[in-house]
């Protein structure tokens, strides 16, 4: 980038909460089982100065609104089976990411920027195949780039035939980068376009329109002008009927978090965040539910936003959102738990046994985005296990997302981990299988052995299970945390992402891995690359009156 | 048990648990070591009178006592702390010492502080036949002395990696007794450490030349800016320095008895003959251990050389006495060899820092055969011993390709062939040193017939004293 310390990485901490009634960007709203978000981007209203969002175009100002509009729906909109994702103006859709934020941005910005919208376009994803809920793409006009891409993320898309309006990634041909939300990945993976239609829809900046991109599979159906809003409204009625969602509310308000963010620390309910920065590291604790979860539906809709599983990984979601993009620095992340093992089983259990109704589900689902957060996260994470944690099933999972884990040895002190059901599979990362199977990749047997496990583990037990990956006594706790924390932190952060990435995900292949692997893989490399942002690069280039230029060698 | 009192420390044993319970499972297998590697022959019946380090003030450093050798109290010393010592070299230049190990730098300084102890057991097993050809009892004694510091070496070290390297450091600990020298299995790391010193020559030219790397290498880690660290070596070099002079005193008199028996015999015999060792021997044997040692100093350009530099584990010998310690800019010019020809070439000091020590090293060999030649001049014979080229008989850095003669004049690999006993010890040479030590001397007061009595005994003890003596 010409300006590495631009305005846009400069800028005050960023919050992650939203709330509609101050939405700048999209209008929410409802008529029976199908919400409409209309997008209506203010120009003047980017996350920094010095960009404009012409064209319905976004940057993750934008996207922070989007994700909490669908949060909410999920959550506080049980009555809402299809949402129709449209926009408020006249022949455009949406342009697509804003290139000159992106001109503008350093490279961790671009890098956060892209892993949070395919986060959130992934999270619709989910809602549809896990929630009930279904997205339909209403594109009224233009559709370029990142709104394609949005478009993408819906079940089904609706393209205005206005012999105008056409669906395109222009990023290859006209900015020399790709496209940065997993586009290219969704048109062959999910929408099956034929890969040698796709190579010529992605190298044309016009894109396609009409019965062609019908015809391309790249868009469901064309409606001409006229019947356009019919036809919508037709279609999201029928996605509706196909939901399992409950007819009528209530929902449950996601109340603000509250969080008291300083210098030092993030202090949530259930979590907070302490930073050593001159270790450049954080411990992040996380606590156990101080009674008993509520056991019923009718009681736990009652307990809304304070039933413990959804307000503690709120709260984990945010401090990991706040940590990502606002704590460069912070390199390695120390996870702990406090509290009563036995209150965590508890919830576990509550959630298994109601986990059929719509807002058990939504929990258990917003649980597994926010651990696949962590595992997505460019920061190392070594769960740190003492006497008086609560590292039991779900808040196991922290300890089996982090990169290592040390568990206290003490014959003195109880010093215990715990599994339950919901370590069995129903908290799967992106590549779809469980933390436990990614972990014993090589030892299949051993996730049933550990499975049928009932009794906490001692350190030993765990050590010898393979469930923490060291188990120091008293003598040397202190030492040998203390010196994998400050080892980590002189190591090369980018080597250290990469070998991370590399490791966290074993096995399968999923679109989702494809899109955080592959794809940003390559798009890292092609944003730092002179073809696109050298002096002559074609992003450095759009919009001025030079033309770029290009060093033609090919790897 | 481990107790203060058997173990003498001053690092607060009796509070540090964590070292209490290393120490109870390293320590009965440190004693048995030394029972299965340790001197042969002189374990249970006899007693050495030896010093013990009971302090590290003058007086505690002076304790003598008769003791049986796995009696020997050994024990954990650092020397006093420097108030506010700060970092001296490198580029943490300036910043305050570190009183336990970084993170970052936990694997380079395991591998340092591994390296130096795993040569310190070594050389006690290499010895450890000595005993049975030993050329009088002043000299056993010497040699008892040499290995049971040797041994407190190896605890120095040990203490470090198990106070401040975990687990990994308990592990390591073992391994430093698991590896045996000349052992197939595990060897000792450094190749020079894996031979065996079958002869009161060879001994001696250790403790003068390799010894003596072993100081070069205590004063470059003394300036370290792991405190411990540092202050672990320099109380060790208060030793070091007595193994060197066992081995300066011990070549001197040999060269002594040398002219000695060419003056009785009319300067015209064959010293041989005579049963001494002549001249030439001695010259072969310094140019063996003299060049075995300069590879101890590892290679001329080495990268490690220069981040140990950078991070302030290792220094320079002396380094006080340098006036600028970052060492970014300047050049070092050092011969190298480029399609096998030497030639001179600047490289940046950092990576030089293994020549640097090097120089530092030969300056000080050089000061023992200084002396040695002023009794040669004293008889009056014109020949003189000296220190070979660095060149000759390297197997380590640039030099390790090429054969040179002492003089470094550079010789085809069959020239070097033919000619290499001209200049190295020969098994026949080997032979006549064994014939003439077979018969160990145990008499109080007597020396073998090739090396003179010292100046003076030991701890003001007079020469015949019974520095060694069986139970009643």
């Amino acid at each position: 980038m010409a300006t590495p310390d631009s305005a846009v990485s400069t800028q005050a901490p960023l919050s992650f909460e939203r709330h509609p009634c101050s939405y700048q960007h999209w209008k929410l709203t409802f008529d029976g089982p199908v919400a409409t978000l209309g997008m209506d981007v203010q120009e003047d209203a980017g996350l920094a100065p010095g960009y404009k969002l012409k064209l319905n175009s976004y940057d993750l100002g934008v996207d922070i609104e989007l994700a909490d509009a669908i949060t909410r729906i999920r959550f506080e909109h049980p009555e809402v089976h299809t949402v129709v994702v449209t926009s408020l103006r006249e022949r455009i859709f949406c342009a697509g990411a804003n290139i000159f934020m992106l001109r503008g941005s350093t490279h961790s910005w671009k890098v956060n920027f892209c892993k949070f919208t395919n986060e959130t376009r992934l999270g619709m994803e989910d809602a549809s195949a896990h929630s009930g809920l279904k997205f339909l793409a209403a594109l009224n006009g233009i559709c370029a780039g990142g709104g394609y891409e949005l478009a993408l993320a819906c079940d089904e898309i609706i393209l205005i035939d206005d012999a105008n309006s056409a669906v395109s990634l222009p990023e290859t041909p006209l900015l020399a980068v790709l496209p940065g939300t997993g586009g290219l990945t969704r048109v062959v993976d999910k929408r099956k376009v034929r890969r040698d239609l796709a190579d010529f829809f992605g190298t044309i900046a016009e894109g396609i329109k009409g019965k062609r991109a019908v015809e391309w599979r790249l868009v469901d159906a064309v409606v001409p002008t006229s019947r356009f809003k019919e036809a919508v409204a037709k279609r999201a009625l029928e996605l509706a009927a196909t939901s399992d969602r409950p007819s009528s509310g209530p929902g449950v308000t996601l109340n603000p978090l509250s969080a008291v963010i300083t210098e030092d620390a993030y202090t949530y309910s259930s979590v907070s965040v302490a930073f050593d920065r001159a270790k450049r590291s954080a411990t992040m604790t996380v606590r156990a539910p101080q009674t008993p979860v509520e056991q019923t539906p009718e009681a736990i809709l009652a307990a809304g936003d304070q039933f413990w599983p959804l307000r503690c990984f709120r709260e984990i979601d945010d401090a990991i959102l706040r940590l990502r993009v606002n704590e460069r620095e912070i390199g390695t992340i120390v996870l702990k738990t406090e509290g009563d093992s036995a209150l965590v089983l508890g919830a576990d259990q509550v959630l298994l046994d109601h986990a059929g109704h719509w807002l058990v589900r939504e929990v258990i689902h917003f649980i597994k985005r926010t651990l696949k957060r962590v595992d997505l996260s460019a920061r190392s994470f070594f769960a740190v296990i003492e006497p008086g944690s609560a590292f039991a099933g779900t808040l196991f999972e922290l300890a089996l997302a982090a990169d290592r884990s040390y568990m206290l040895d003490d014959p003195d002190q109880h010093n215990t981990v715990h599994l339950s059901a919901m370590n069995a599979g129903i908290l799967p990362m992106s590549n779809g299988i469980s933390r436990l199977q990614a972990r014993f990749y090589g030892t299949p047997d051993q996730v049933a052995t550990v499975l049928a496990h009932a009794e906490p583990f001692e350190a030993a037990d765990a050590l010898d299970a393979g469930l923490v990956t060291f188990a120091p006594d008293e003598i040397d706790w202190d030492d040998e945390v203390r010196l994998a924390v400050e080892g980590r932190a002189s190591m090369s952060p980018d080597a250290l992402t990469g070998m991370e990435a590399n490791l966290r995900f074993v096995g399968p292949e999923t679109m989702e891995t494809k899109i955080f692997g592959r794809l940003t893989a390559w798009q890292n490399w092609i944003f730092q690359r002179p073809n696109a942002v050298g002096p002559k690069g074609a992003l450095t280039s759009y919009g001025t009156s030079d033309r770029a230029e290009f060093d033609y060698g090919r790897t | 048990m481990i107790s203060s009192d058997k173990i003498p420390n001053n690092v607060d044993l009796h509070l540090n648990k964590r070292l209490q319970r290393a120490l109870e499972h390293w320590q009965p297998a440190y004693i048995q070591w030394w029972r299965d590697m340790g001197p042969q022959g002189f374990q249970h019946f006899h007693e050495i009178y030896v010093r013990t380090a009971i302090s590290v003030d003058a007086a505690g450093w002076a304790h003598f006592e008769y003791v049986k050798l796995p009696e020997y109290r050994w024990g954990i010393f650092l020397a006093d702390p420097v108030v506010n010592r700060t970092i001296g070299f490198g580029d943490f230049f300036g910043q305050p010492v570190w009183q336990e190990v970084p993170g970052e730098f936990r694997n380079q300084l395991r591998r340092l502080i591994v390296t130096q102890g795993d040569t310190e057991p070594a050389s006690v097993e290499q010895q450890r036949w000595l005993g049975h050809r030993c050329p009088s009892l002043y000299d056993m004694r010497n040699l008892f002395q040499v290995n049971v510091e040797e041994g407190r070496h190896l605890w120095a070290m040990v203490y470090l990696l198990h106070s401040y390297f975990g687990r990994d450091g308990r592990d390591e600990a073992e391994d430093l007794l698991a590896r045996q020298s000349g052992n197939q299995d595990k060897p000792r790391i450094l190749e020079a450490f894996n031979e065996p010193i079958d002869t009161w020559l060879d001994f001696f030219m250790f403790t003068m030349f390799t010894d003596r790397d072993g100081k070069s290498q205590l004063l470059s880690l003394s300036e370290s800016s792991l405190d411990p660290l540092a202050r672990t070596t320099r109380f060790m070099l208060t030793e070091e320095a007595h193994h060197m002079f066992v081995g300066d005193t011990g070549i001197h008199r040999i060269v002594e008895r040398t002219c000695q028996l060419m003056k009785e015999s009319g300067f015209s015999e064959d010293v041989r003959r005579l049963g001494g060792i002549d001249l030439p021997t001695i010259q072969k044997h310094i140019n063996l251990w003299f060049s075995l040692s300069l590879d101890l100093h590892g290679n001329e350009i080495s990268t490690n050389a220069a981040s140990y530099f950078a991070n302030g584990l290792k220094g320079r010998a002396e380094e006080g006495k340098w006036t600028e310690h970052r060492v970014i800019e300047t050049t070092y010019d050092l011969d190298i060899v480029e399609n096998g020809a030497v030639k001179r070439e600047a490289v940046p000091m950092r990576n030089a820092m293994n020549e640097v020590l090097r120089d530092w090293y030969v300056d000080d060999c050089q000061s023992g055969v200084t002396r040695w030649n002023k009794t040669l001049e004293k008889y009056g014979f014109s020949d003189r011993l000296r220190l070979p080229d660095r060149k000759f008989n390297r197997g380590i850095g640039q030099f390790a390709s090429i054969h040179t003669d002492p003089d470094g004049h550079m010789l085809s690999d069959d020239e070097w062939a033919r000619r290499k006993y001209e200049w190295l010890p020969s098994p026949a040479d080997k032979k006549y040193l064994l014939s003439i030590m077979n018969q160990p001397i145990y008499e109080t007061g007597k020396f073998a017939n090739y090396i003179a009595p010292p100046a003076r005994g030991v701890n003001r003890t007079p020469i015949n004293f019974e520095y060694v003596r069986t139970e009643m």
